[in-house]
């Protein structure tokens, strides 16, 4: 442990502590524009010089060890005058065009210039000017301003694993960009406009719309995928300006993915303001009231059976359970809240998460994936798992659909006849997770939305069991969610009663009413003779099969809780009201019950959050994985030949709100079309 | 506004080359193929009268499984590489202080006047490309021409069209100095090694 | 003068057979076997004892620097790269080495390398060096087939290879660090030290870097005896070295003498003296663009060594001797230096990518004159703010040659400025 002294502060630090984060321990701020904590060092951008006793130079501390012994000043004459020559160096060539520049009042250029900076300028030359550069729909680029740290370019090769990005020529004719200036297709290239430290590459989507300074903040949780990334929302009034990534090291560390970054213009459109009735074949507006006496008329009288429930994606733990209370006041089992689906049990806790959680898989050594893209389906845990593969002695297999996922992995097969010999260990992978001492599995929803799922998952599961996944301290068995809602609704158990239909009959057209609670990605084709409430936030697939529509709210228009595929609850929040006549969605089922005159025993979102940690006791602890005990779950049964296929065939189109989103609409034919070009039929 | 131009022509190594580029590879340990990419580029170059089009970088990084952005990255940086079309006589004009002294402004006169080029710039008919370049590390015989793979030294307004009328016509003038004198021994004779000290 | 049989370079003007039987009959190759048994302690030491010092530029004591090089393996091999990007203007030594005398530099391969338990030598040659390119590789073709490297080298059992590797045009690339870079297929921009080369060098490997003729001489050195060449030269400056002798003087030359030879004498008996006269003399850059210039005044009495020319706030560097007459006009020749370093910048780190072309506008303006006076401290106060403060030494070599000018050559930039003002005042 070197202890080191920094302006006259002795501080101990662990081994391998740079100069520059020691510095910071021993409470010293250290300007910087190439260094970031989750990248490579570069040590390019000479701003975080100080001065180190007997050192015949400034160091750079961002790339100097922390040593024993050392002594170090960072408010030095000498420091300030380095400091204050790097920023003159760096605002030379730089356009200064901060009041028509969208980093302005979060730069920091800006700000170091501020700190740092002389203040005035001795440059009578002209200067530079670099033509812009297209990278895509998502990203603006404005290359003069580029003040080539290479944050981007680290940021691309290191965590998201695309080459495409990179510095070309040499001196001061050095320029960022993509190959041949092609759009950068990442499902994470959104974090470079967060990275870059000035106003070189902004997001395009939010050009010009708001200044930083005008932006409520809301501190809020993702709902358009499974991973629960921590975000921020920014809004101006009744509209979401933005979204970004909330620091969250054991979820999204500092990274948010596309989709979940962009899709914000989905907000606005399609929505459901008011809602609606069918009348005379047409869906009509209508107030509260008449919908709900729609309703009420519909089923009274009508056995409980009669009715069936499906809760979709994106829909929050409040909701959910003010649905599952509202079937059984009904008296009907038919409730799932697999839409997909899955053959998931609600059973066995262990048998639904995530169980490695996401920061454990920088622990594990050996990963099986099976029936799963974890690069579309969760960009973020991806991410995580190039990270752990970066760090080396990680042997990765896949069985499934082969795809580029960012990392190199071994390709095992497509179906579950490999899953299967791994099971029975005639595979030689079987030994590679049985050598490794935390080794893990995660099953994507492709291998379990089929009709063998559960036996598929009782495959899974003899293989976690045979290679030494489960066992004190860890468990290597991981269901890889896609929905943000999918463990909240098992933890809070809506799966079918007893003698209860699941989503599959609760489609067929057997049902009387069919009430979808924001599920989308369901068939409705069979419901024409059905009765069909949708509630939810968007105008999508739900909706038009609807014969009652109840306008709820999205992600961003509520308090609610989230439990993503690991098993963490945490808390969302309201950025902005819903639109129009649209409520927040248990409320709107608590005034249903009302009308139906089955009150549900609750007046507060504080009694209904009661009423939930009654049923799931986990979901009191907010941002806590409780760890599920392992247990027996799947079913014996007979595989088939067919080979696992990925549910997502367009990554920036999964929800209904992307689906409404502009921006990903465009994400969409920039790449998406010309994925399915290259290995389409034109070969 | 992409540097780098593409043919619409698929580019391959010819048989020659492909075993060229096996032994270049050979060099580097295993695993290690991309510090090929240099010696790779500039046989791609070789072929392909000089100079790189996007179709010689792409095969260069499919040929060693290096992405096409690296490949690039090296292509831009080091000027050896042409990402345009040079002339038949590719002449490098050294321009630094040890050529500058001896007179390297009077060879781009003769650029100028003789052939009608400056910086960056082809004769018409495709003969002569100019680019003036820093030091080519041959100052004892400045001022220097580097006309494709060779040195011509000793220069001067005068030799220096002499050498680019040969060239014209289609005849090799002899690289090395072009005035009396042997490689960078100084001008009239040697003042060392005159003893018979084992050299042969 | 160094007496001809003092000499090591034999070949250097190419009037010898340069090839293996012409390299044998001057020594080169004879009983390597026997300079390989000195052990690896042994030759280090040897070359210690010598005192050479790093023939590139720097001057780092050569036995020393190989002697960081690990002594037992953790699994990694070891390699010798062998600097051959020579580009610092005003050099052209290295070129005649390979060109004349490859076997030389191969045979100093096989010996370094063995010294520093090295498996193999990569030599980077810049790329423009196309004839020395294939000179070389047909020495090395010559040297396998004759059984000097590859398995069982020169009959003393260790195996060792000799790989050539051609540069691109970059001037960095001399630098060992983005030289290794390079050799890696990157572009070449210097990495941050630590961890050094010798730690951690090319592929991630314990690496030694070496500029040519440090590896050519060191042979001969153990072959005649550490003694013989520590006795040449002065104390901490010994042995004999080529200077390369460029610009306004009569005869042009590369030349092998003695360490310590004063700069006019070597001017005058090799390179036909200075054009004019010596008292024609304007000023000398000494060691390469790199060093800064020296007055005439500092060039009468000046020894040609690394300590002589520190103490007058210059550097051996890599002993290239820019000569400049009367006629120069001191600050475009300066200018031009500043160019060569802005178009070299490989664009990494801050200062350098940015203030070397701001240097060289400004010293644009004062070739022209259209400057002020003020702006002459400014280019100064510029060039210190890059000076140390870059990740590798371009930048300091970018601001040394213009602290030079303006430490001697102040009054001639301020004349130009205010002659410049009195024409538009007309």
């Amino acid at each position: 442990m070197p202890t080191l002294t920094v302006d006259g502060v002795e501080v101990t630090v662990d081994p391998g502590t740079t100069v520059l984060q020691a510095c910071e321990e021993a409470g010293a701020e250290i300007p910087r524009f190439c260094y970031h904590e989750r990248l490579s060092i570069a040590g390019n951008c000479r701003m975080c010089l100080v001065e180190m006793e007997k050192a015949p130079k400034l160091i750079a501390s961002c790339a100097m060890p922390a040593g024993d012994g050392m002594v170090i000043h960072t408010n030095s004459e000498i420091v300030k005058q380095g400091r204050e020559g790097a920023m003159e160096f760096l605002l030379i060539n730089h356009p200064l065009d901060c009041p028509i520049c969208d980093q302005g009042g979060e730069c920091d250029l800006q700000d170091q210039s501020m700190a740092y900076g002389s203040g005035d300028s001795r440059y009578d030359e002209l200067k530079r000017a670099v033509a812009e550069k297209n990278m895509g729909p998502l990203i603006k680029t404005t290359m003069t301003r580029c003040i080539h740290c290479t944050r981007c370019v680290r940021f691309a090769t290191e965590v998201a694993g695309v080459d495409d990005l990179g510095a070309i020529n040499r001196g001061e004719n050095m320029e960022i960009a993509t190959y041949l200036e092609q759009a950068l297709d990442s499902e994470l290239s959104g974090n470079i406009i967060d990275l870059c430290p000035v106003g070189a590459l902004t997001s395009k989507p939010y050009a010009f719309t708001a200044r930083p300074w005008e932006l409520s903040k809301t501190e809020s949780i993702d709902a358009l995928d499974a991973v629960g990334a921590n975000i921020r929302v920014d809004s101006r009034g009744d509209e979401v300006m933005r979204v970004l990534p909330r620091l969250h090291e054991d979820v999204n560390e500092e990274w948010l993915s596309d989709r979940s970054r962009f899709s914000y213009d989905g907000l606005k459109a399609q929505r459901l303001d008011t809602p609606y009735v069918r009348k005379d074949g047409k869906l009509q507006p209508v107030g509260w009231t008449e919908a709900f006496e729609a309703i009420k008329d519909k089923l009274n009288g009508l056995e409980g059976d009669r009715i069936g429930a499906i809760a979709g994606d994106m829909v929050c733990a409040e909701s959910m359970m003010a649905l599952k209370d509202l079937m059984e006041q009904l008296g009907s089992p038919n409730l799932d809240c697999r839409q997909d689906g899955a053959a998931l049990s609600a059973e066995t806790r262990s048998a639904y998460l995530f169980n490695t959680t996401i920061a454990g898989i920088e622990e594990a050594d050996a990963l099986l994936i099976v029936g799963s893209n974890p690069k579309t389906e969760a960009s973020l845990i991806n991410a995580r798992i190039r990270k752990r593969w970066k760090m080396g002695s990680f042997p990765i297999a896949l069985i499934g659909e082969e795809a580029d996922l960012g990392y190199a992995h071994e390709y095992l097969g497509a179906g579950p006849n490999t899953l299967q010999d791994v099971a029975n260990g005639s595979h030689s992978f079987a030994e590679v997770l049985k050598k490794a001492e935390r080794p893990m599995i995660i099953v994507g929803q492709g291998a379990l939305t089929r009709a063998d799922g559960a036996a598929v998952l009782s495959v899974a599961r003899t293989i976690a069991e045979n290679s030494g996944m489960i066992s004190e301290g860890w468990n290597g068995f991981n269901i890889l969610h896609m929905a943000a809602s999918r463990v909240a609704g098992l933890d809070l158990g809506l799966v079918p009663g007893e003698g209860g239909k699941g989503t599959r009959e609760i489609l067929s057209g057997n049902l009387e009413v069919v009430f979808l609670l924001g599920a989308d990605e369901v068939d409705t084709s069979s419901l024409s003779n059905s009765f069909v409430i949708y509630q939810g936030s968007h105008g999508d697939a739900g909706a038009q099969a609807a014969d009652v529509i109840l306008p709820g709210s999205a992600y961003t228009e509520k308090d609610a809780i989230w439990v993503n595929t690991e098993g963490r609850p945490q808390l969302g929040r309201r950025a902005i009201f819903p639109p129009g006549d649209a409520r927040e969605d248990w409320t709107i089922l608590r005034a249903l019950s009302e009308t139906l005159g089955k009150t549900l025993p609750y007046d507060t979102i504080h009694q209904l959050r009661e009423r939930m940690i009654a049923v799931a006791p986990h979901l009191a602890d907010i941002d806590v994985v409780t760890p599920a005990a392992w247990g027996g779950f799947g079913e014996s049964g007979t595989v088939t030949a067919d080979p696992f296929s990925n549910p997502i065939s367009d990554y920036y189109l999964t929800n209904s709100i992307s689906r409404a989103s502009k921006i990903m609409a465009e994400c969409s034919s920039s790449f998406s079309k010309v994925k399915f070009e290259e290995t389409g039929t034109n070969g | 506004m992409s540097q780098v131009i593409e043919t619409g022509k698929a580019f391959e190594f010819t048989p020659e080359n492909v075993e060229k580029a096996k032994a270049f590879i050979a060099r580097y340990p295993e695993g290690r193929q991309q510090s090929a990419v240099m010696p790779l580029l500039d046989l791609a170059q070789r072929q392909n009268e000089n100079w790189l089009p996007k179709e010689a970088l792409e095969y260069v990084g499919n040929y060693l499984n290096v992405p096409y952005m690296r490949v690039l990255e090296v292509a831009t940086f080091y000027t050896m590489y042409n990402l345009k079309p040079v002339g038949k006589h590719f002449l490098q004009l050294c321009r630094t202080t040890p050529c500058w002294l001896r007179g390297s402004d009077d060879l781009e006169a003769v650029c100028r006047n003789k052939l009608g080029i400056g910086n960056g710039e082809t004769t018409e008919d495709g003969q002569f490309s100019l680019l003036e370049v820093e030091c080519l590390g041959a100052c004892v015989n400045a001022p220097v021409v580097q006309i494709n793979d060779d040195f011509y030294e000793d220069l001067n307004a005068e030799n220096f069209e002499a050498v680019l009328d040969k060239l014209a016509k289609g005849e090799t003038p002899p690289k090395g100095p072009q005035i009396d004198r042997v490689n960078s021994a100084p001008e009239g004779g040697a003042t060392t090694l005159l003893e018979k000290t084992g050299g042969a | 003068m160094l007496k001809d049989q003092d000499r090591i370079f034999t070949n250097l003007y190419g009037v010898h057979d340069w090839r293996l039987a012409g390299a044998k009959s001057r020594g080169v190759w004879d009983n390597t076997k026997a300079l390989i048994e000195m052990g690896q302690d042994g030759i280090v030491d040897a070359v210690k004892e010598s005192g050479l010092r790093g023939r590139g530029g720097a001057g780092f004591p050569t036995g020393l620097k190989w002697s960081f090089m690990p002594k037992e393996s953790d699994g990694r091999p070891s390699y010798l790269v062998v600097n051959a990007d020579e580009s610092e203007p005003g050099t052209c030594k290295d070129r005649e080495i390979m060109r004349f005398d490859p076997h030389r530099l191969l045979e100093g391969c096989l010996v370094a390398g063995y010294a520093m338990r090295a498996i193999a030598a990569y030599i980077y040659i810049r790329g423009e060096f196309v004839q020395e390119a294939i000179n070389l590789e047909i020495a090395i073709k010559e040297a396998y087939e004759d059984g000097l490297i590859g398995k069982n080298a020169a009959g003393s059992g260790y195996d060792f290879d000799i790989y050539l590797h051609r540069g691109a045009g970059a001037y960095i690339c001399g630098e060992e660090t983005a030289l290794i870079e390079s050799l890696e297929g990157n572009k070449g921009q210097p990495r941050l030290k630590p961890p050094f080369p010798a730690n951690v060098g090319v592929w991630g490997c314990p690496s030694t870097v070496n500029n040519v003729e440090s590896i050519a001489v060191a042979p001969e050195i153990l072959r005649r005896g550490e003694g013989w060449f520590s006795g040449l030269g002065r104390p901490n400056n010994t042995g004999t070295k080529l200077f390369c002798i460029s610009g306004h003087v009569n005869k042009p030359c590369n030349v092998e003498e003695e360490m310590g030879i004063p700069l006019k004498e070597l001017i005058e008996k090799h390179a036909g003296g200075v054009r004019g006269g010596w008292d024609n003399l304007l000023a000398i850059i000494p060691g390469g663009s790199s060093v800064p210039l020296l007055p005439k005044d500092i060039c009468d009495t000046v020894l040609m060594d690394f300590d002589s020319l520190r103490d007058v706030q210059s550097g051996l560097g890599t002993a290239a001797v820019i000569v400049m007459d009367k006629s120069t006009d001191v600050i475009r020749a300066i200018e031009r230096l500043s160019h060569f370093y802005k178009h070299e910048s490989c664009g990494q780190c801050t200062p350098c990518r940015e203030g070397t072309g701001w240097m060289w506008r400004v010293m644009q303006r004062l070739v022209s004159g259209e400057a002020e006076i003020e702006e002459i401290d400014m280019l100064i106060n510029i060039s210190k703010r890059i000076e140390g403060h870059t990740i590798c030494a371009l930048g300091d070599a970018a601001a040394w040659p213009v602290q030079g000018l303006v430490r001697h050559f102040r009054p001639v930039i301020e004349e130009r400025i205010n002659s410049r003002k009195a024409d538009r005042a007309a």
